[in-house]
């Protein structure tokens, strides 16, 4: 029993936060919702994910208001399009670029542009 | 990173190279098919070419920069006879240099097979003639390596391009020469990238590439984003931007090159590929990850690091290319096409410095001959377009 929980622990996903400053952190491999194991420059041990995220996408580490900057690596990489509450997956549907409009309006799962004719 | 060295191939122009190789360029669409013939079976020709029609600077000077490149021996130019670009003004620039060279057009050799046979004919007397070329001592100092980056995903900035811009830290603190690009993948980065310029005046040519970069991106409406990055976890143009900036390692640039100018002196250079504002409003800065590399090279980069999250099984001509990801997943699902796993760095196996450290014994390897994945699998990808530089000739030399 004692081995199958150690298991789970060592079996458990991780996030990486890369700066101090990151409301976001980095799954390094899909992920259940639950709790995942925050390594880099993480003030806490481990966060509540409150549904499943994929490996290289991103979840909120506090929460965020709409307008908010998100910040990843020390510095803003987009804003909040909306609330995002701590433990939720950021990225298209609630995160767009400061620079790229059309960021926030691609299939959030496969990043196509919806809006392109095929005929 | 052993001090040693290696043999290289001395070039009359004084460069030196770590392949000695036969360049076969068609001057458009036209002779592209004779062209590719005319390599067939030839593992040492590669081949490059341009298709239009009607001439453009910028791929004249580029396919020249590709012809000097100084793992290139010899170069046969090869047109249909009637397109503007000249492939007979192309073999005497390259005579200059001191490699030998050849062109002819297909309608003057009386159609595909004869000038198939005529191509081949070419080759292998240049194949001969390069044989002779001596062999001399090289090592770091000698040593010109780009970095790009593609397919990237949520690992690329945290394993994948840190591993590079680590290496590029060695590479420069052994007198090496590194060169990055896609200045449009460092939107959001403006006072991050000025603050690396060695002097201010290079901090001024950072910020004004980097302005032409914002403004062009602006005008074309596309940020060099793509499905796969976002799909892979990225969100937007800023994050993107802030892991592929992290191959640049932390030493100082020395100032921006433009596509085709060799750096003037060893260390980091930033390569600018975005078209200046003219009259050709039309083209993509890189429009796919081969047209990049195609760049660095023509800045005389000897091997191109090519870090790719997702996976991608390009090559290229030239220079071999060494695909790095960072994605352990991507390593174990693509065995054939990719040469370094940097994914060690996330699972907390290796740290940044020792995988950085395998990175540049990889690197020597392949500067002694070793061929990379991509070279063995005969992956020769190219990508020339038209483009405008307001560049001076290659004969006046770098700006910075």
């Amino acid at each position: 029993m004692n081995d199958e929980i150690a298991l789970r622990v060592v079996m458990m996903t991780e996030g990486f936060q890369i700066d101090i400053a990151d409301n976001v952190a980095t799954l390094l491999g899909d992920a259940e919702a639950g709790m995942v194991r925050l390594r880099g420059q993480s003030a806490v041990q481990e966060i509540r994910l409150t549904q499943p995220i994929k490996t290289g996408h991103k979840v909120a580490l506090c929460t965020l208001e709409s307008g908010a900057a998100i910040v990843k690596y020390g510095v803003v990489i987009g804003e909040a399009t909306r609330s995002i509450g701590v433990g939720e997956w950021v990225h298209l549907h609630n995160c767009r670029s400061r620079y790229d409009a059309q960021s926030s309006t691609l299939n959030i799962e496969t990043g196509t542009r919806e809006e392109t004719p095929y005929v | 990173m052993s001090e040693l060295g290696w043999q290289g191939y001395e070039r009359q122009d004084g460069r030196k190279g770590i392949r000695n190789l036969l360049l076969v360029i068609y001057t458009v669409q036209c002779a592209e098919f004779v062209a590719h013939e005319v390599a067939r079976g030839e593992p040492d020709a590669h081949v490059i070419g341009f298709p239009g029609c009607y001439d453009n600077a910028y791929a004249i000077r580029l396919m020249l920069a590709l012809a000097w490149h100084p793992n290139v021996g010899g170069v046969l130019a090869i047109g249909l006879g009637c397109e503007y670009t000249q492939p007979a003004r192309i073999a005497e620039a390259v005579r200059e240099s001191g490699r030998p060279a050849a062109a002819f057009f297909i309608q003057d050799r009386g159609g595909t097979s004869s000038s198939i046979a005529v191509g081949k004919d070419m080759l292998a007397s240049m194949r001969r003639s390069i044989a002779e070329v001596p062999r001399v001592a090289m090592n770091w100092s000698d040593l010109v390596v780009g970095c790009e980056c593609g397919g990237s995903d949520g690992t690329s900035g945290l394993a994948g391009n840190p591993v590079v811009g680590r290496f590029f830290d060695h590479l420069v603190d052994r007198c090496g020469t590194a060169i990055f690009e896609e200045i449009v993948e460092m939107i959001g980065l403006r006072e991050v990238l000025a603050a690396r310029g060695r002097t201010p005046a290079v901090a001024a040519q950072l910020e004004a590439a980097y302005d032409k970069a914002e403004r062009y991106c602006r005008s074309v409406r596309q940020y060099s984003i793509s499905p796969g990055n976002f799909a892979g976890g990225l969100t937007t143009i800023e994050e993107k931007s802030m892991g592929a900036f992290s191959k640049s390692g932390s030493r100082a640039i020395e100032g921006v090159i433009r596509v085709a100018e060799p750096p003037s002196a060893p260390g980091l250079w930033l390569l600018d590929s975005v078209p200046d504002e003219s009259f050709m409003q039309f083209g993509y800065t890189n429009p796919n990850d081969t047209e990049g590399i195609m760049d660095l090279i023509s800045a005389g980069a000897h091997i191109v690091l090519f870090v790719t999250g997702r996976g991608s099984v390009i090559g290229s001509p030239i220079a071999p290319l060494i695909k790095i990801t960072g994605n352990s997943g991507t390593f174990k699902r693509m065995p054939d096409d990719i040469d370094f796993n940097a994914g060690c760095v996330l699972d907390g196996s290796k740290t940044l410095d020792d995988a950085a450290a395998a990175l540049g014994e990889l690197v020597e390897d392949v500067a002694r001959g070793a061929m990379t994945k991509p070279e063995a699998l005969g992956h020769r990808e190219y990508f020339i377009m038209y483009k405008h530089q307001d560049t001076p000739s290659l004969a006046e030399g770098c700006r910075a």
